[in-house]
């Protein structure tokens, strides 16, 4: 056992995507420092629906950072604030006694609320949908070891596949924009010897799709890198550009 | 009740290409008059879902989670097997299968695995194509590593986020098939029936998780790739919405359900830190290649561990039992799961355990650190690492680890035939919700092989032969009797749990449900306990439906209904499990029971009385469930008392 915290929350509240939406507060109390913060979430929502109330809604599923469902900003920064750490493992260790935290939805023109902290981020399976992938037929592939890869590229690719789906640099950013989600599939897929021949298509559809869906431009702020859980980089949004750019004048030299 | 396992006939290694040729084949310009319906989207749900749209088929695909990329299959850390022999070092198809079949404590099925050891080079071979970014030599071929049960380097690996890259390569080719229209994907839906019409499955009944809207859909077959039903025990490493409803509620309409006492226990998890928990993180089982497992020789010393008083460094290598290599020199450190589980618990059930609650044990990398340098350690198991600090705050360069045994995966499932059908026809089982390959213990790294296996390429052949004998014509009206009935069951069962409005929450239940079942059916079962479990849980059952609170309504996102729902389903489904963990009066794999081990403490089988999968019945809410068996016969395996020794 840890020590306990006594902590006041301030928790957006919002029934539908068509409802205004309000600020409610609870008090969190007894709360063991050993716990996660969703685990403190569990204990209040236990207490609401005792009391008649219905809980808190928020996403979460393996609770173990690395499905990507848990989306929540907290205290003014998506997942918490620690560095390269979701929601699910954020500890409640971090926080003090006596704290006031705010917690809500992620907000992005993109990402309309379902209810409370939950959000609709299929916009981000129709930018896959688009061209996150590479076109094999299963069943008509050589052997595995028929295409070597070296070990760097293959390294970078994986830093890039790491991606966990969350969302949280389109929350993070002040443009809403889902450029390092792209950034990070548009990369691992380029960056291997597999994804070559669909590599300009790939990277115009998925940046059609990502300005379709309504997330905005990239200012280069950095905000995304900083609150990634999977730390990254912001390289890669150099690299969506070139890969972008390059795209288009091969579209237009070949056209 | 029929359980014909057709396997095809011919010698074990020609069944599967014998069988492939005598299937039926539908012809490629009437496949796109078929309806799938594939319900999961994990990687057996995806990579079936994918595969059959590539074919012609129209799929419909459905999962709970907002997007199929997050199905759990994510959470796999460790590594894919397959029988490359890329590492040179004796490994082949027929080792594999042999491997496979005597991890699982001779209780699989032989021809099922052998062809699952058949095609798990064809899974390398087509992640590798889709981009999925294995660990690499030098050289830029695929890297190896080696895993518990084996002693050649089979693993294929992705850091320590495998199951994670090779989700989202299935998730790249089923996102392909959803674009080019082939695929209809429903996430947040919920399937909470199937229906039957003349005996066959033919559509589902669902609930749109957002809305709450309740919505029939019929198809020509349904395939359910819904994953294991471990969160029975309510702290588990499933994801916190995995549940056995979709595989119970087909077990209620007449599936048979096999060997649901089989439940894998990860020796390697962090252990349960106070009430709260919610669920359990595993640790790749993959430290154990360069991590070595101890407790202190002496319960004193234990306990001033347990109570802080002196820290693990302290206590010199003399004061220490590194007890799987002392009991199992050849395996060591790299015995089975279930092997390495139950030393733990006996390690701590002597007053050995480490940590404040004494249920833990140490794994300890100060060795490797030492011969390796921190820098290899971090490269091989860096995420890990950060991991267990975020979740403990300790750092396990400089302390050993605590760990300790958490439900990790589930071997029992419903009944397949060869075909991986059930015993309805048309409805299909893949991936962890069937039984058939693991036996009573699943080897590390053999999960992965066998979701994609399955969706990949068993299922895409094996269905056609189903559909070419329905017919295009096979898939019935939406709006007949059947449907009717089975919807208003499922409206009626919401409304029930919403109108109880009693005093306890679903989670209240479920921690009760799950106390009970870890206690009584999970690392060591007896009689007499599970005798015990089979009072307590009719009782726990009806004060569910006499006390249950869930709040809200029906006609939205209501997370307390969708709980209520699925701890309704495990609350029956858990008598079942103890149902079978007592008829099985023997020791094997993952089961343990009491009355029967060797003298040293090992799991003794009793081939004679119990070589064969027990697969229950249902007959009604007031009958007990019949038990009905396929007898187990091994041509190729000689059965042996496993030994690790």
């Amino acid at each position: 056992m840890g020590k306990e915290l006594n902590l006041r929350l301030k928790v957006w509240r919002q029934d539908n995507a068509g409802d205004l939406g309000r600020f409610e507060e609870y008090e969190a109390e007894g709360i063991d420092t050993d716990m996660s913060f969703l685990e403190m979430l569990d204990v209040v929502n236990e207490g609401l629906i005792e009391e008649g109330k219905e809980p808190i809604a928020f996403d979460s599923d393996c609770r173990e950072g690395i499905c990507g469902t848990c989306s929540m900003v907290i205290g003014g920064v998506p997942h918490g604030g620690q560095q390269g750490t979701t929601a699910c493992q954020l500890h409640m260790r971090h926080f003090n006694d006596g704290a006031t935290i705010t917690i809500e939805p992620w907000r992005a023109t993109a990402f309309p609320v379902h209810r409370d902290l939950v959000v609709d981020r299929t916009a981000f399976d129709r930018i896959q949908q688009a061209g996150g992938f590479i076109s094999v037929r299963t069943g008509s592939v050589p052997d595995a070891n028929a295409t070597p890869v070296p070990k760097e590229e293959s390294d970078l690719a994986m830093d890039a596949a790491q991606c966990i789906g969350c969302g949280a640099c389109v929350a993070a950013c002040k443009n809403a924009s889902a450029m390092l989600f792209v950034a990070a599939k548009v990369s691992h897929l380029s960056l291997v010897p597999q994804g070559q021949p669909e590599r300009e298509r790939r990277a115009l559809a998925m940046v059609e799709q990502m300005d379709e869906e309504g997330f905005g431009n990239c200012t280069v702020t950095g905000s995304c890198e900083a609150v990634c859980p999977k730390e990254i980089s912001l390289d890669f949004i150099a690299r969506l550009n070139r890969e972008y750019g390059r795209a288009l004048i091969k579209r237009e030299t070949s056209s | 009740m029929n359980l014909d396992a057709k396997i095809p006939t011919g010698p074990m290694a020609q069944k599967w290409d014998k069988h492939r040729f005598d299937l039926k084949l539908v012809n490629p310009a009437n496949k796109r008059k078929y309806e799938v319906i594939v319900v999961g989207s994990g990687l057996a749900g995806a990579s079936a879902a994918a595969s059959m749209a590539e074919l012609g088929y129209n799929v419909k695909c459905f999962c709970y989670q907002d997007s199929p990329r997050r199905a759990h299959s994510v959470a796999a850390q460790g590594g894919i097997n397959a029988a490359k022999n890329y590492q040179n070092d004796g490994d082949s198809v027929y080792r594999l299968f042999y491997d496979t079949v005597k991890g699982g404590d001779y209780r699989s099925r032989e021809a099922n695995v052998y062809r699952l050891a058949q095609v798990s080079v064809d899974i390398i071979d087509q992640c590798a194509a889709q981009g999925v970014p294995f660990a690499r030599e030098y050289g830029g071929l695929l890297a190896n590593r080696s895993f518990g049960g084996a002693q050649v380097s089979r693993t294929f690996y992705a850091r320590g986020q495998t199951g994670q890259q090779l989700l989202l390569g299935a998730y790249s080719s089923l996102c392909r098939q959803i674009g080019l229209g082939k695929v209809k994907m429903f996430p947040r839906t919920e399937m909470l029936d199937v229906v039957l019409v003349d005996g066959h499955a033919k559509g589902i009944i669902v609930r749109d998780m957002v809305t709450g809207e309740i919505s029939r859909h019929s198809a020509h077959t349904v395939v359910l790739a819904t994953g294991g039903y471990g969160n029975v025990f309510y702290l588990s490493t499933n994801a916190m919405g995995c549940n056995v409803t979709a595989t119970h509620r087909a077990y209620k309409r007449g599936a048979a359900f096999a060997n649901p006492c089989y439940t894998q226990i990860h020796p390697t998890c962090i252990p349960v830190s106070g009430d709260h928990q919610s669920k359990l993180t595993l640790m790749s089982e993959s430290l154990r290649n360069d991590g070595r497992v101890w407790v202190p020789k002496s319960q004193e010393m234990a306990e001033k561990l347990r109570k802080g008083e002196i820290k693990p460094g302290e206590i010199i290598e003399g004061e220490r039992d590194y007890y799987l290599e002392r009991k199992y020199p050849s395996f060591g450190n790299l015995v089975p799961r279930d092997v390495a589980s139950r030393n733990a618990k006996e390690a701590c059930d002597e007053g050995r355990g480490v940590v404040g609650s004494g249920l833990g044990v140490y794994l300890d990398f100060a060795d490797s650190i030492n011969r390796m340098g921190e820098d290899v350690v971090r490269e091989r198991y860096g995420n890990l690492f950060d991991m267990y600090e975020k979740i403990t705050g300790s750092n396990a360069y400089q302390n050993p680890m605590t760990i300790y045994p958490a439900v990790h995966y589930t071997m029992g499932g419903l009944w397949v035939d060869y075909n991986l059908m059930s015993n309805v026809p048309g409805l299909f089982v893949i991936g962890e919700a069937n039984f058939s390959d693991h036996g009573a213990n699943r080897l590390g790294a053999s999960a992965l092989m066998q979701g994609l296996a399955d969706g990949y390429f068993v299922l895409p052949y094996t269905i056609g032969q189903y559909l070419a004998e329905a017919g295009p014509d096979g898939r019935p009206s939406e709006e007949s009797s059947e449907f009717d009935e089975v919807e208003e069951a499922v409206k009626a069962r919401i409304n029930n749990l919403l109108s109880i409005k009693g005093k306890r929450t679903p989670t209240s239940f479920h921690r009760e449900l799950g106390q009970i079942i870890w206690d009584k059916c999970g690392m060591s079962r007896s009689e007499s306990g599970l005798n015990e479990a089979l009072e307590k849980l009719p009782a726990l059952r009806e004060e569910f439906w006499q006390n249950l609170n869930v709040p809200g309504e029906n006609g939205s996102l209501n997370q307390s209904l969708e709980l209520a729902g699925r701890v309704a389903d495990f609350l029956e489904f858990g008598e079942l499990m103890c149902r079978d963990a007592l008829q099985r009066a023997e020791s094997c794999g993952g089961h343990f029971r009491e009355e029967h081990q060797t003298e040293e403490g090992e799991a003794k089988r009793d081939d004679e009385n119990f070589s064969f999968v027990g697969a229950w019945g249902y007959r009604g809410a007031d009958n007990e469930p019949e038990l009905h068996k396929e007898a187990l016969t091994y041509e190729e395996v000689k059965m042996t008392q496993r030994s690790y020794k």
